[in-house]
């Protein structure tokens, strides 16, 4: 009965992303598949429309042989993995020290006010999560964002007006 | 050994060990939060920042390793301001709210603030809120005094196996706890309220009872199990208010069951009897101690001596088992049993002395292999369960044949599950005789002819083979079973060819000691045959005796057959009931109610499963009119003019005991039975959790606990 319940967790997981997570766990030693979590847990958010379920997690624990607790530790630590549902653009602005000289207040301000959302919520439509991140390296280009896998540097208004018109 | 020095005194460290523990050692104190010597080194609270020579910067004294000529100062200028420094970001999201914080006056972050924080907070901006969370009936959960330090997500990890709580979240956002609400689920989980540094963790059932200054620390031996772990009793007043546990690296090191850290509420139970009771015709009225003496004792009398059976509780003491048969076969009966969940009892002749496990606690954790035995640890003896997993971790490897899917909280070698254990052994014994090549005992081929052989069966039987030491334990579920003689037989067989160590683990706190005490129908103390063979338990139930005499034990709910058991005590003619308890269920069946002593209200001893004799003291007084057993059954000795029975202490009966029993052997060897037939398969039916004796059934947070299970 045990395992067919472990079966049932990890059937949660496509035959695709399965084999995708397979080339991650191919990458360990043998019995350090745990290793492969965090591309796991990226595979399975970006196959689920941009966002993680506990029975995700839970998946992901099952397949990787893994403590339930121990994949939920990972992904809430990590920002880049999210929890709940979320627009199917996500702007990450950074707000950390270097941006933050450089003028990200004016850039949350302008994305507030453009989208009529605040940090962490999404517009009504679907379209569009804000979300506050830390430094993401670009420091020499701040005040930044990330969209997909996609920087801005050096926001403007202006700029952001041209980034946001470009969006579907 | 390397030469260090702390604070200008010179100390010889264990090579490798780090400066806090040299420190410990020497009785210098370094103020921690989360470093704690049963748990790995985290080193993320920084609280033990002390200056070290030629160091630039202060080292945490929990991760830095002793080195040959160190000079460590913990008082020096340098790390006064680091102490002070940590202390004060420490207290930046700390609630100030002590007053009405349950730890506040035994609370870690309180007493090191005191010695180490400063008397003003600069901090004026808003502290980080968090909502309490709900980690089931025994832990209380007001996350926002959690100072991270991790010691109670290592606890779960590292010691009780059980990964449940964990860090959520990161940085300032970090919050501990379960991600998915539920109970916890670890029967050690009450040690993480002794372990939380703050008020973040604390015990839901004492909840604002009192606070730590009102207390008196007494000590005492938890009754539940055959472990007999060590416990201070917390007493306000002359009320338990709490338990906690008594460090004894032997036995419990530092930790404590749920069973025995929250059973204390029963002993404050509604259903507690505060006054002698009698019944006339059909009526209860309470009563002198006199007159339901004299009762209880014309009662008696009026069965003859064969017609009466006295069934004790395995959670009685010593003196109260060893003066209970004694008076029984004074009076001329033998009939006398505590094995009140044991079933099969038909070479009880040649059993051991005493149900050995065959080696100390502490050397649990040093067996190479191991095969359990219808051990359901968690549920009976999780400080064993601890001492095992202890084992594996360090590569032990440890199988189980069990009638049911037990869950054990470290990894197995093997898991047989087997309607029929018997057959199981048979096959493992077979294939300890395939691999050794020895002869097979008289009529063992006959026996094993039937079974096959499997793999896992040889597997079981290499690991015992190859391992150094290794052990075959019998656990509850092997014991009470139905064809147990043959499950001896076989075990102990295993044990001789694979040179194991055969082991039991027998039921209630002094199950042990109620062998040696001679608190069995065919022995008497000290384990000499008894010259009459009284009837045992079973026997006593199914030929319905006239009279009944009970000592802590409800027959009803506590024996094997408790259909069986109701019925007798239903129609006897005649029942004395010794206990704290008075269920409706003793109130319809009884005739006299004599109200005795739990365990904290009378001296008293208790022989753990190593055969180890632990005395302790009451720490109450007896509630109202209720009295030690000891000396109600003295009082009934008197009565019916038995001789030796003048003791004035417990101490004298403890002694009397000594001279008869002191010296039992300790051998778990028996001579070899072939079992008749390989028996059958039997449904194994799962006793309710915490539901063994009277004082647990009573202990409300832990019943809740079970409901939840169910
Ligand atoms: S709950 Fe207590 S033990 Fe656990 S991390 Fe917080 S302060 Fe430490
Ligand atoms: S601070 Fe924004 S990218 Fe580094
Ligand atoms: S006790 Fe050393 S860092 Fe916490």
């Amino acid at each position: 009965m045990v395992a067919e319940m472990k079966a049932t967790k990890s059937d949660l997981i496509s035959a695709e992303c399965k084999a995708e997570i397979d080339e991650w766990v191919a990458k360990y030693p043998l019995d350090q598949k745990q290793s492969a979590v965090m591309a796991a847990l990226r595979i399975l958010q970006d196959d689920n429309g941009g966002y993680l379920t506990t029975e995700l997690m839970d998946a992901v624990a099952d397949y990787l042989e893994m403590t339930p607790m121990a994949v939920y530790e990972v992904a809430t630590f990590y920002s880049m993995y999210e929890l709940s549902p979320v627009g199917r653009h996500k702007i990450c602005v950074c707000t950390n020290i270097s941006c933050m000289l450089c003028g990200s207040d004016e850039v949350v301000a302008h994305l507030r006010k453009r989208l009529g959302i605040g940090l962490g919520e999404t517009t009504e439509d679907g379209r569009i999560t804000l979300k506050e991140v830390e430094c993401l390296g670009a420091c020499v280009d701040a005040p930044m964002c990330q969209i997909g896998r996609q920087y801005h540097l050096k926001l403007t208004p202006e700029k952001i007006d041209e980034i946001l018109d470009q969006l579907d | 050994m390397v030469n260090i020095e702390i604070d200008g005194k010179k100390i010889h460290a264990r090579e490798g060990s780090m400066v806090i523990e040299a420190a410990d050692d020497a009785g210098i104190n370094i103020p921690r939060f989360c470093y704690h010597k049963k748990l790995s080194i985290a080193a993320n609270c920084r609280m033990c920042l002390v200056e070290v020579e030629k160091a630039a910067k202060p080292l945490p004294a929990c991760a830095t390793p002793v080195t040959d000529g160190m000079k460590v100062f913990t008082r020096s200028a340098k790390a006064v301001a680091a102490q002070k420094g940590v202390m004060e970001f420490l207290l930046i999201n700390h609630p100030l709210d002590c007053p009405i914080c349950d730890q506040g006056g035994e609370c870690e972050l309180q007493d090191v603030a005191l010695t180490y924080g400063s008397d003003v907070s600069k901090y004026s901006e808003s502290k980080r809120v968090l909502p309490s969370k709900d980690f089931g009936p025994l832990i209380g959960g007001d996350m926002t005094r959690c100072i991270h330090c991790t010691r109670c997500v290592r606890f779960g990890i590292e010691i009780a196996g059980v990964y449940e709580l964990g860090t959520i979240g990161r940085g300032e956002h970090m919050e501990i706890g379960t991600f998915v609400q539920h109970s916890l689920s670890s029967e050690l989980s009450g040690n993480i309220i002794d372990l939380c540094p703050v008020g973040a963790l604390t015990s839901k059932p004492f909840r604002y009872v009192a606070r730590a200054w009102e207390l008196v620390q007494r000590d005492s031996v938890a009754p539940h199990d055959c472990v007999g772990s060590n416990i201070h009793v917390h007493v306000k007043g002359d009320r338990v208010v709490r338990v906690v546990p008594r460090e004894n690296e032997e036995i419990n090191e530092t930790w404590l069951s749920d069973r025995d850290r929250f059973s204390y509420e029963g002993l404050n139970s509604a259903d507690r009897v505060q006054v002698p009771m009698i019944k006339v015709e059909g009526e209860w009225q309470e009563t002198d101690w006199e007159t339901a003496l004299h009762r209880a004792v014309d009662g008696l009398k009026q069965v003859g001596s064969d017609d009466i059976g006295a069934l004790a509780s395995p959670l009685s003491t010593l003196e109260e088992l060893y003066l209970l048969q004694k008076l029984m076969r004074e009076i001329g009966c033998g009939n006398i049993d505590h094995r009140l969940k044991q079933t099969d009892f038909s070479d009880q002749q040649e059993a051991p002395a005493f149900p050995w496990l065959g080696q100390a606690i502490g050397d649990l954790e040093g067996n190479d292999a191991v095969l359990l035995i219808g051990a359901d640890l968690c549920k009976d003896q999780p400080i064993i369960g601890h001492r095992l997993r202890k084992a594996a971790l360090s590569g032990g490897r440890i199988s189980s044949v069990n009638p049911a899917d037990f869950s054990y909280h470290f990894p197995r070698l093997a898991s047989r599950v087997a309607s029929n254990m018997l057959a199981e052994l048979v096959a493992i014994a077979q294939a300890l005789l395939d691999e050794t090549g020895k002869a097979a005992p008289e009529e063992f081929a006959t026996l094993s002819k039937a079974v096959e052989v499997t793999d896992a069966q040889k597997q079981i039987a290499e690991s015992l083979l190859k391992g150094q030491s290794s052990s075959v334990l019998m656990g509850e579920a092997a014991i009470n079973d139905a064809q147990f003689s043959a499950i001896r037989s076989i075990a102990t067989l295993i044990a001789e060819l694979s040179d194991s160590r055969p082991g039991y683990l027998p039921a209630g706190g002094n199950g042990a000691g109620a062998w040696q005490a001679g608190a069995l129908p065919h022995r008497k103390a000290g384990g000499r045959p008894a010259s009459v063979n009284g009837k045992n338990v079973a026997q006593m139930l199914q030929s319905e005796m006239k009279a009944y005499l009970l000592l802590n034990t409800e027959p009803e709910v506590d024996c094997a057959d408790t259909d069986a058991a109701r019925k007798a005590m239903q129609k006897a003619q005649f029942v004395v009931s010794l206990s704290p308890y008075a269920s409706e269920a003793v109130m319809a069946y009884a005739d006299v109610i004599l109200p005795v002593s739990p365990f904290t209200e009378t001296s008293g001893t208790f022989v753990n499963v190593e055969g180890r004799w632990q005395s302790f003291e009451g720490v109450v007084p007896p509630l109202g009119e209720s009295r030690p057993a000891w000396k109600v059954l003295r009082v009934l000795g008197n009565l019916f003019n038995c001789d030796g029975f003048d003791f004035v202490e417990s101490s004298e009966v403890l002694a009397e005991i000594s001279t008869a029993a002191g010296d039992m052997g300790r051998d778990n060897s028996i001579s070899w039975r072939c079992p008749a037939s390989l028996g059958s398969a039997s449904e194994y039916r799962a006793a309710a959790d915490y539901a063994g004796d009277g004082i647990v059934r009573r202990a409300e947070s832990l019943q809740a606990v079970a409901q939840s299970r169910v």
